[in-house]
């Protein structure tokens, strides 16, 4: 049951008692750390070494940047909320064949690489491809002047393409949220005259919008900063224009400026939904209520059902996975390297270590802020996210910057103390990158552990805490049981990203070490698809693992 | 929970665990190279079978300059290893590369492939020319870069993104040959000529002239031996004709692959060694039988493949007239709205 309470009239009592003070304390220590990077790129941005590069924007290409990121933040965003939440909604409430299937499968386009989709589908739409192919032999056309065929590098590709890839954010979401609500509000509105779409705009939609707000914010934040897809569509974006000015130019603090303005543009975005809906506190009950009966659909309602689950099923994962195994098995000679194991091995850990840290560190953090609600610490938190929203590149040589500051620091202070040179101890090595992993997906734990953490209602830490238990054993044996689906989301989450990470990991990375997204990169810069197939196939594979047994714990666990 | 002091102590402790014990090694050389590796790693295990010296790389296409310049006097780095000018020129400005004076590289590599003070060196050298369809474009209809600007072309050209190293570097020999308002008219009008918005490889560009997209089209000579080699791509290659361009005046423009030694370089001795090896005739016969680039050992002999496509005359301008018109190149993209 939804209920609202004097959250902060409580917690004030713990702050007097300074009860909780270490806890706000490490949360905003590590707030810091991982907002250091950024901190770089503003400092980049702000102290400038090269010349102002914003004149010649502005007089050239600065307005079609902006309108096409616009265009396409505003595609994808439309998109993925439409196809993540309906499906949600559907696999949820409704009994349709193949829902049991549709409830993870639908997961599964999350484990594609948005550049691999990218290669994917242009070769199969392009001009040459075989769908153009088979076109001009039934039609007859002899050239690509007798007839129209929408471009697959464009725009409107771009937009497609993300989205197939990035809905799965917002199904993640918005299914834990509605599954989540409690069916005796549904079934009161339904009681009370609403019908089944008006249950759903006026109850769920609403209930619902905190966790659909957080994914569509982790899709528009991914959209902002892909480099791979736009660039090989050639649409030519902010981040695309961020890469021009630092390679081209080599204006690395007008790149840092580009960064920043994309920062200071995802903040007001997330200000004004915040703002929209400061006056929403939504808390469940998880005690009373019982797992409630799926509806049965019935003859085309089922099958519209079963038809709009397959669609991205189908065009988001089937497709390109078959293609992939089609060249994957024809190049299998020309792209297997024993190296391979070795691979996908490195990334199985690195993601693995990256997603139990990015866990605990976005407990701390959240769990801080619910017991601490000082505002200080809520921008902290809030922040700690912000690496998401910034190209992988930029954050990179964000990364690398205190790191070697710390390095040379050590260095010089071992010299003058001991006469021993220490060199660099941490730059270049993999806590490096596992750092750099954090910073930029630290912003998805957070988000899944926080919207989960803010349904559990204060009376549950009340309750806790009047039998004794420290704010520590609240966590561990109140809260943390409770949100298990949401951590399960989160640590799931981080995991696949990092598998697919890209950028940070090639500047990064120590000397000799490879990843499958690295190996990828290798052919796929050089648009050889066919060579890079079959290590696209594995990360796949390696990520799709990990997304259907978690996704069936969190269904598992629901039906208990 | 972690406290922040247990959080730094096991981040040290992890790091000594992660933290590799190559930089003493002294049978190692470490590259940092914009070039992916599967190109280079054949040339270094010749190497490594020579010599015993293993080679360890870090391939990435941004940020290892600034990798460089952030490590310092500390880097791990001996080489940095680059597909064109712009990278070298800017390494070389950014100080993280040190002159290595060397008689054996001097011997190898002509002077106006190499820095002055020896912080850079060209290993191989790459024609900007123009392909041309075989079926639609008549023999010696188009001769130079500046024929690409006539009117007559107009929806028949196609070319990579404007903003690639590639163009930008060959924007850039306009600009030096022609100065900044003649190149901006020859660009603008090659604009107004594409036909379709630049987008894919230079590879990409060759098979659009084979599907009839286009007439014309610009890239690298290498692509053309690499296609023929390919079964999937040969068709591509046999539908167009490859121009050098401008044999009537400067010659065609070209490009370098290049090395320079990092300022703290660990392993010099090392380093100096897989120098030697990459532009010694071993090594500059493998970069030109296995990828089609032109050698810069003046007694190397191009790959007969390439030697078939005949003599041709090279534009001299010196590198560094390029590398230094790079940015202006870059804006003069984004003023004519090349990639739009």
């Amino acid at each position: 049951m939804a209920q609202t309470l004097g959250l902060k009239a409580y917690f004030r009592l713990g702050i007097q008692a300074k009860m909780h003070i270490h806890w706000g304390v490490s949360a905003w220590v590590i707030a810091l750390l991982v907002l250091l990077p950024i901190l770089a790129v503003f400092g980049l941005a702000l102290w400038p070494q090269d010349e102002n590069i914003w004149p010649h924007l502005w007089e050239t290409v600065l307005g079609h940047y902006i309108s096409t990121t616009l265009m396409l933040m505003l595609g994808v965003g439309l998109l993925s909320a439409c196809i993540g939440v309906s499906t949600a909604w559907l696999t949820s409430l409704y009994e349709f064949p193949g829902r049991r299937i549709f409830e993870w499968a639908l997961l599964l386009p999350f484990a594609m690489p948005a550049y691999v989709i990218a290669y994917v589908y242009t070769d199969l739409l392009e001009y040459a491809g075989s769908v153009q192919t088979y076109l001009r032999t039934v039609f007859a056309w002899q050239s690509p002047h007798d007839y129209w065929f929408p471009p697959i590098r464009s725009l409107g590709g771009a937009i497609a393409m993300l989205t197939l890839v990035l809905y799965p954010y917002v199904f993640m979401l918005a299914r834990a949220a509605f599954l989540e609500q409690s069916p005796s509000l549904r079934d009161a509105s339904r009681l009370l005259g609403c019908s089944a779409w008006g249950s759903f705009w006026r109850i769920s939609l609403p209930i619902a919008r905190p966790a659909i707000a957080v994914g569509l914010a982790l899709v528009l934040m991914e959209t902002l900063n892909d480099f791979g897809t736009v660039d090989y569509f050639a649409v030519r974006t902010l981040t695309a224009g961020l890469y021009d000015v630092w390679l081209n130019m080599g204006n690395l603090s007008g790149a840092a400026q580009i960064a920043v303005v994309m920062l200071v543009f995802v903040l007001t975005l997330m200000g004004l939904e915040n703002f929209a809906r400061r006056k929403q506190k939504m808390f469940s009950r998880q005690d009373g209520f019982r797992a409630s009966a799926r509806i049965p659909l019935q003859g085309s309602k089922a099958m519209w059902a079963s038809l709009l689950c397959t669609l991205p099923l189908t065009l988001g994962f089937l497709i390109p996975f078959a293609l992939l195994a089609r060249h994957a098995w024809v190049y299998f000679d020309v792209s297997w390297t024993p190296t391979f194991f070795s691979h996908a091995w490195n990334s199985f850990y690195l993601s693995s270590l990256a997603a139990i840290l990015a866990l605990v560190l976005g407990v701390l953090l959240a769990y801080g802020k619910r017991l601490v609600p000082h505002p200080a610490l809520q921008v902290g938190v809030r922040c700690a996210g912000l690496g998401y929203a910034m190209p992988g590149a930029v954050l990179a040589v964000g990364v690398m910057i205190p790191f070697s500051r710390f390095d040379h620091a050590l260095d010089a202070w071992m010299q003058a103390s001991f006469g021993i040179s220490t060199g660099l101890v941490l730059s270049g090595t993999l806590v490096t990158l596992i750092f750099a992993y954090l910073v930029r997906f630290l912003a998805v734990a957070i988000g899944s552990l926080d919207s989960s953490l803010a349904k559990v209602t204060p009376s549950m830490d009340m309750a806790a805490r009047s039998l004794g238990c420290q704010p520590k054993e609240v966590l561990w044996r109140v809260h943390l049981p409770l949100i298990r689906p949401g951590l399960l989301t989160a640590g799931l989450v981080v995991f696949v990203d990092c598998m697919k990470e890209l950028p940070a990991t090639l500047i990064l990375r120590p000397f000799g070490f490879d990843t499958l997204a690295t190996h990828v990169y290798q052919y796929a810069s050089d648009e050889l698809l066919e060579e890079s197939a079959l290590a696209a196939l594995v990360i796949v594979l390696v990520g799709i693992l990990p997304v259907i047994l978690i996704s069936r714990a969190i269904v598992g666990q629901r039906r208990t | 929970m972690l406290k922040p002091s247990l959080l730094a102590t096991s981040l040290l402790a992890a790091s000594s665990l992660f933290s590799t014990s190559y930089v003493l090694a002294q049978d190692e050389v470490n590259v940092y190279s914009y070039r992916q590796a599967f190109l280079v790693e054949p040339l270094f295990a010749e190497f490594t079978k020579q010599t015993g010296v293993k080679v360890n790389v870090v391939f990435a296409k941004a940020g290892l300059i600034e990798r460089l310049e952030q490590e310092g006097k500390h880097t791990p780095a001996d080489l940095l290893l680059t597909t064109d000018i712009g990278h070298l020129e800017e390494a070389m400005e950014k100080g993280v590369l040190q002159p290595v004076q060397d008689e054996v590289l001097e011997e190898h590599i002509p002077a106006h492939l190499r820095d002055p003070e020896g912080r850079w060196f060209a290993l191989t050298t790459r024609a900007r020319v123009i392909y041309a369809s075989k079926e639609r474009v008549p023999e010696g209809e188009v001769q130079s870069y500046e024929d690409l600007a006539d009117p007559k072309w107009q929806g028949r050209i196609c070319t990579r993104k404007g903003d690639h190293p590639y163009n930008i570097a060959l924007i850039a020999s306009m600009i030096a040959h022609h100065g900044e308002e003649d190149a901006k008219a020859w660009l603008s009008a090659l604009k107004s000529n594409l036909a379709q918005k630049p987008q894919g490889n230079d590879r990409a560009q060759v098979k659009a002239i084979k599907e009839g997209v286009c007439d014309l089209a610009i890239g690298n000579s290498y692509y053309y031996g690499k296609m023929l080699e390919n079964p999937e791509q040969q068709a591509w290659a046999q539908a167009v004709n490859l121009v050098y361009p401008n044999q009537q005046d400067r010659g065609t423009h070209m490009n370098i692959s290049g090395v320079g030694m990092t300022l703290g370089a660990p392993h010099k001795e090392a380093a100096l060694q897989l120098m030697r090896f990459l532009s010694d005739t071993k090594a500059q016969g493998m970069y030109a039988e296995v990828n089609y680039e032109t050698p810069v050992k003046a007694d190397v002999p191009a790959s007969e493949l390439v030697a078939s496509w005949g003599e041709f005359k090279a534009d001299t301008l010196p590198l560094h007239e390029i590398a230094a018109q790079r940015k202006a190149a870059a804006q003069l993209v984004n003023k004519v709205e090349f990639n739009h």
